[in-house]
Parts: C-alpha cells; structure tokens; sequence
C-alpha cells in the first residue's frame, strides 16, 4: 500500500489556531501518513524555539468567557488591557486540567513522526525574522517548494 | 479481557495523545504482541476502530468498564 501524503498550509498564529496543524500532521503520521506543514506569514510563529502563543476574544464572539462576560460586556469587555493574557492564562490552565497536550509537545511528537515543517522564506525576509529564532529541522523555501508535495498529496488543508 | 504483552496507561490524555502513544508504544513491540491500552477520552473509542483500519493492527477488543475505556490492539 502506497503512503498516503497530507499538506498543511498552517496561517494562523495563535494558541488556539496553532492546534489543529499539529494534532492533525502528528495524528496524520500515527496513521502511516507523509506529511508536510507549509507555514506562511503568521503560522511562522508556531516554528519559534521559544512559542509566545496567546487567544484572544476580540473579534471573536465564539469563545466562551468565564462568568458571562461576552454576555454583559461584548466587545467592550475583550479590549480591556490584560484581558488577552488573562484569557490565555486561563486556556492554558483549562486545557492541562483536561490532558490537552500543549503546542511544544505536538510540535515535539510531529517532529518524532518525521513530519516535515517549511517555512516560507518570503515570509521571514518580509517581517525582518531571524531564522536562529526558529527550532531545527525547518527547510525554508516558497510557494513552488510547496506544490511539489502537494500536487502529490491526497488531503491539502489550508488552515 | 485476554492476555496481551504491554500495557499502555492513556488515562487523563485527550486527543490525538492516546493515538500518538499508542503509535509509539507499537513501534516498540514485535508483531502478533499484543497492546492493552487504558483510556478515559470517550472519543478513543471511534479513534482507535479507525486507528485499526488505517494501520492495519487488529483492534481485538473494545469495552467500557467503570468509566475507562479499555482496548487490545495486536500488532500487525
């Protein structure tokens, strides 16, 4: 049987969105699946050695907030200084109280599975980023590198 | 439940982590071995039927028993 291959173009850069890149290449690669993660403009945050990840409820009438605040103060109550740390302190307790894995370890167990992480040079040369920043094993090239893969791949997700 | 020659504790985990040790744990282990894996996730039950058919090991058994789920999966 053939290798089934999955490619990700991961975006998004922060804790929430930094989730499903990660749960689903590594869960994708438990299954026997090659696959590749294409990571552009904010997604490249998610390759930092050291992540800075937060959520934020501004913009975002989804998320649910403790004791009714999005109810009582919509918007109003996300611009509040702190509020963005605050909620993130609190995702992060919520998701080890119930045995969500953090990003570091997803991004540790996709690494193990031999997935592989390519960052978009474009990307880093626009925002000034300095690659030394970045975890080892990232090849950085653009959208063709993508394509190579991917025109191959029989799941692409944009994410 | 029937004999097996490891066990794995995945207690407590949420997804795709009883999966992701699972798939490590096997990776250890010779063919025909036989995995028991302990999970309290409710969504292991779907996941690891589906883990079985895509990798080929052999779910052999699934069952609830005070609250955790239990799973045998022999090694292909």
């Amino acid at each position: 049987m053939e290798e089934k291959k999955l490619a990700i173009i991961a975006t998004k850069g922060s804790l929430d969105w930094a989730y499903p890149p990660f749960i689903l290449g590594s869960t994708a690669a438990a299954l026997g699946y090659e696959v590749e993660i294409f990571f552009t403009f904010y997604g490249l945050q998610l390759l930092r050695k050291k992540l800075a990840l937060e959520v934020t409820p501004l913009g975002n009438p989804g998320m649910p907030m403790p004791m009714g605040m999005d109810k009582w103060f919509p918007v109003i109550g996300a611009t509040l200084p702190g509020m963005q740390a605050l909620m993130t302190s609190m995702m992060k307790k919520k998701m080890a109280s119930k045995g969500v894995a953090s990003i570091e370890e997803l991004r540790d167990l996709s690494l193990e599975a031999d997935v592989r992480m390519i960052a978009c040079q474009m990307t880093v040369d626009l925002f000034d980023m300095d690659t030394a920043d970045f975890i080892d094993g990232v090849e950085y090239a653009g959208a063709a590198r993508f394509f190579e893969f991917a025109g191959e791949a029989d799941i692409c997700l944009y994410i | 439940m029937a004999d097996f020659d490891q066990e794995l504790d995945a207690s407590g985990l949420n997804c795709p982590l009883p999966i992701l040790r699972a798939k490590k744990t096997l990776a250890g282990m010779e063919a025909e071995q036989v995995l028991h894996i302990i999970a309290t996730d409710p969504g292991s039950v779907k996941d690891f039927e589906a883990f079985a058919k895509q990798t080929g090991n052999e779910l052999m058994e699934s069952k609830e028993d005070g609250g955790k789920f239990h799973f045998l999966i022999k090694k292909a």
